[in-house]
């Protein structure tokens, strides 16, 4: 789960991470007294999305006066921005952080994440701020500082001298750039984070460390236990075909292609969303159904996939385990007597009892090309599809 | 032989008193696998399934002599209780939980480090379908039916994936040795390398099918490491062609995130490695086929 920038430093500052003062806006006039109240002659306005790579957008407008302030909120609000993060489809800016300008001297970037390889967390930090990580990984991979945290003890103050050091950063700020570095590690440590990325953190020009932008994304398997995170989600940043997915219990994503697809299991999922572009064909979405096909689940599924106008062709396949082909089949079945579809349906079915779920299927109502195969499954699909274009 | 389980394995059900773990000990009964216990914290002494019921995995040791588990317990205590069997001496534990976060699993895989080489535990899973020695042993929740014996070592990722390439070689006529599943999530127990190393020392196996995903550097590893460890053939499927950069797609761990873990580059790098690797998912079966042959 990702949250907000603001709601990001918020978190930071509670682990003692300095941050720029600001407050949050959702009107001009909202975002007028925000900066009345901070004060100053210099504010910064940031359009809060999901996404980073906002500047280069257009979503961070620099302001000398109020009045600036006002017309960038309104520029902003309602807003959609395609970032290099976001999709074609671009986020729509809901709310905006209004901050007290910075007077920066140096930018850094600093980011924690997972090393699947060393099952640690690893700390990667570079002189370069302001650059995407993998911007600077390709063009200025020298600059790069990486430090494994040993997780039986967690980070350690040497730790974080080394960074600030390799960072370049002058001797009488090396503690408050190794306290933010360690606020930062405390932070992802404590709140199930996969990943804190301040880009940049700032040495300002007063000689203090200060994180000027900050992304905080969360483990989804441990939101049970970080109530006070799992609260921030703000699902206007999410496609809202997934997130109607995710609230019922199914893996949803959504693609450019226009034959839907439902599955068991994500990797059964991916290899079919591959077969079925070797067929010719284009995936629509991938659905993992999970193990237990029952028909509400399946009622479900339909709605969603039916329900897209990118979809012109159905494809079901489930290798059922414990659930056995005829529960299976009878789900279908089930489902399709509460529901109408308009896309012609391919449906393969394997596993436990497949000759009595495939016999369930043919006594019923239910109109359907049947395929014994993964592959042929994925053809007839595409078939399907070359007889619907043709008829135009 | 078979890797990790087999006929003499001594099989103890963490969360054994549960639904789903009653309901999964019952199956792996029926395949013949030799379960001696379980364990639910504060029903000890009771019976189930006509099996003894114990309190901590220390106790169930000390009565049964197991030295192997599952594991059904709820997410939010499964890291507690995996560490509660490499405490107590078991050898192999299979997680089938899913959802497990992944801040514990780190605290999992350090404490294990706890223990010397020799004594360590060797956990398979978490979010996995299990192992399986087919014939011999079912330590999961897979249909054991699919599966016929034989000498074809599988490692793989997803349950339901597993499946269909075990009933494409089943429906060709291949056996298994042993199955295991790794499972889905970011941080796991037991890689593609681990195995790939158990199943070069086991005689029964003569070749090795890796059913690998988007996302991670353990196939990548496990190439590094075949190349130079492992004699015997190695074919791989790699699932997620078609998957969008950045987009989780279902498991935990299947995000491409960084260089060389899309299908395509991972598919190089096993190349690279002198792997075979199986064009499409419908061809694993036919991919083993034809290297057995060449045997």
């Amino acid at each position: 789960m990702d949250i907000h920038e603001y709601q990001a430093k918020e978190i930071l500052s509670k682990f003692g991470v300095s941050t720029p003062r600001g407050g949050i806006a959702y009107s001009p006039q909202n975002a007028k007294d925000r900066a009345a109240e901070l004060g100053g002659e210099m504010w910064v306005v940031k359009a809060q999305i999901h996404a980073g790579a906002r500047g280069k957008a257009g979503g961070i407008i620099v302001c000398k006066s109020l009045q600036e302030v006002s017309d960038a909120a309104n520029k902003l609000l309602g807003k959609t921005l395609v970032t290099s993060q976001t999709g074609p489809a671009g986020k729509t800016v809901q709310r905006i952080y209004v901050e007290e300008a910075t007077d920066i001297k140096k930018e850094f970037y600093l980011g924690l994440v997972f090393d699947r390889s060393s099952e640690s967390i690893m700390v990667v930090a570079s002189s370069e701020g302001g650059m995407s990580v993998e911007e600077i990984a390709k063009e200025k991979p020298e600059t790069l500082i990486r430090a494994k945290v040993e997780a039986a003890v967690g980070m350690q103050s040497f730790q974080a001298r080394e960074i600030a050091f390799g960072l370049g950063i002058e001797a009488k700020a090396i503690s408050r750039c190794a306290e933010a570095i360690l606020g930062c590690y405390k932070a992802f440590s404590n709140s199930d984070a996969t990943m804190v990325e301040v880009n940049p953190l700032v040495l300002t020009g007063d000689d203090h460390v200060l994180a000027l932008d900050c992304k905080m994304s969360f483990d989804d398997n441990a939101l049970y236990r970080i109530p006070e995170i799992a609260e921030l989600r703000d699902k206007s940043q999410e496609d809202p075909k997934e997130t109607y997915a995710a609230d019922r219990g199914l893996n949803y994503i959504a693609l450019d292609g226009d034959i839907g697809n439902i599955i068991n299991g994500a990797g059964l999922a991916m290899a079919s969303m591959d077969m079925i572009k070797l067929a010719g064909g284009q995936p629509a979405n991938f659905l993992d159904v999970g193990g237990g096909a029952t028909p509400e689940k399946f009622v479900k599924a339909f709605k969603l996939i039916s329900s897209d106008p990118k979809v012109r062709v159905i494809l079901i396949n489930i290798f059922a385990g414990i659930n056995r082909c005829d529960w299976v089949a009878q789900g279908i079945v089930d489902a399709l007597n509460q529901i109408k579809i308009e896309q012609p349906l391919v449906i393969r079915l394997a596993g436990t009892n497949v000759n009595e779920g495939m016999k369930i299927l043919k006594d019923s109502k239910v109109k359907y090309i049947e395929a014994s195969t993964l592959e042929e499954a994925a053809n007839k699909a595409v078939q399907e599809l070359k007889k619907l274009r043709k008829k135009g | 032989m078979s890797i990790l389980i087999n006929k003499d394995s001594k099989i103890i059900v963490q969360g054994f008193t549960g639904k789903i773990g009653t309901f999964h000990a019952q199956e792996m009964i029926e395949y013949g696998t030799n379960i001696v216990g379980g364990v639910t914290p504060g029903k000890g002494g009771q019976t189930h399934l006509d099996k003894p019921v114990f309190n901590t995995v220390k106790e169930a040791v000390k009565e049964t002599g197991a030295d192997t588990s599952i594991l059904f317990v709820p997410p939010a205590f499964a890291a507690d209780s995996a560490m509660e069997a490499a405490d107590a001496g078991i050898k192999t534990l299979v997680a089938i939980t899913d959802g497990i976060p992944a801040h514990d699993m780190i605290k999992v895989k350090r404490y294990m480090r706890r223990y010397k080489n020799e004594d360590r535990m060797t956990m398979v899973g978490p979010n996995c379908a299990g192992v399986i020695s087919p014939g011999k042993c079912m330590l999961g929740i897979m249909p054991g039916h699919i599966y016929k014996e034989g000498n074809v070592g599988v490692i793989g990722r997803s349950g339901t994936l597993g499946y269909e390439a075990a009933q494409q070689m089943k429906n060709l006529g291949i056996g298994i040795s042993t199955s295991v599943g790794i499972g889905g999530d970011p941080i796991n127990g037991s890689s593609f390398k681990d195995h790939l190393e158990k199943f070069e020392q086991d005689d029964e196996t003569k070749a090795i099918l890796m059913i690998g995903e988007i996302g991670g550097p353990q196939e990548a590893e496990a190439a590094d490491f075949a190349k130079e460890n492992v004699s015997k053939p190695v074919i791989a499927y790699i699932a997620g062609l078609t998957a969008p950069k950045g987009k989780r797609m279902g498991h935990a761990g299947a995000i491409v995130s960084a260089y060389g873990e899309s299908a395509a580059e991972k598919v190089e790098i096993l190349k690279e490695a002198g792997i075979i690797i199986a064009k499409n998912p419908s061809v694993i079966g036919d991919t083993v086929e034809s290297v057995l042959k060449t045997l």
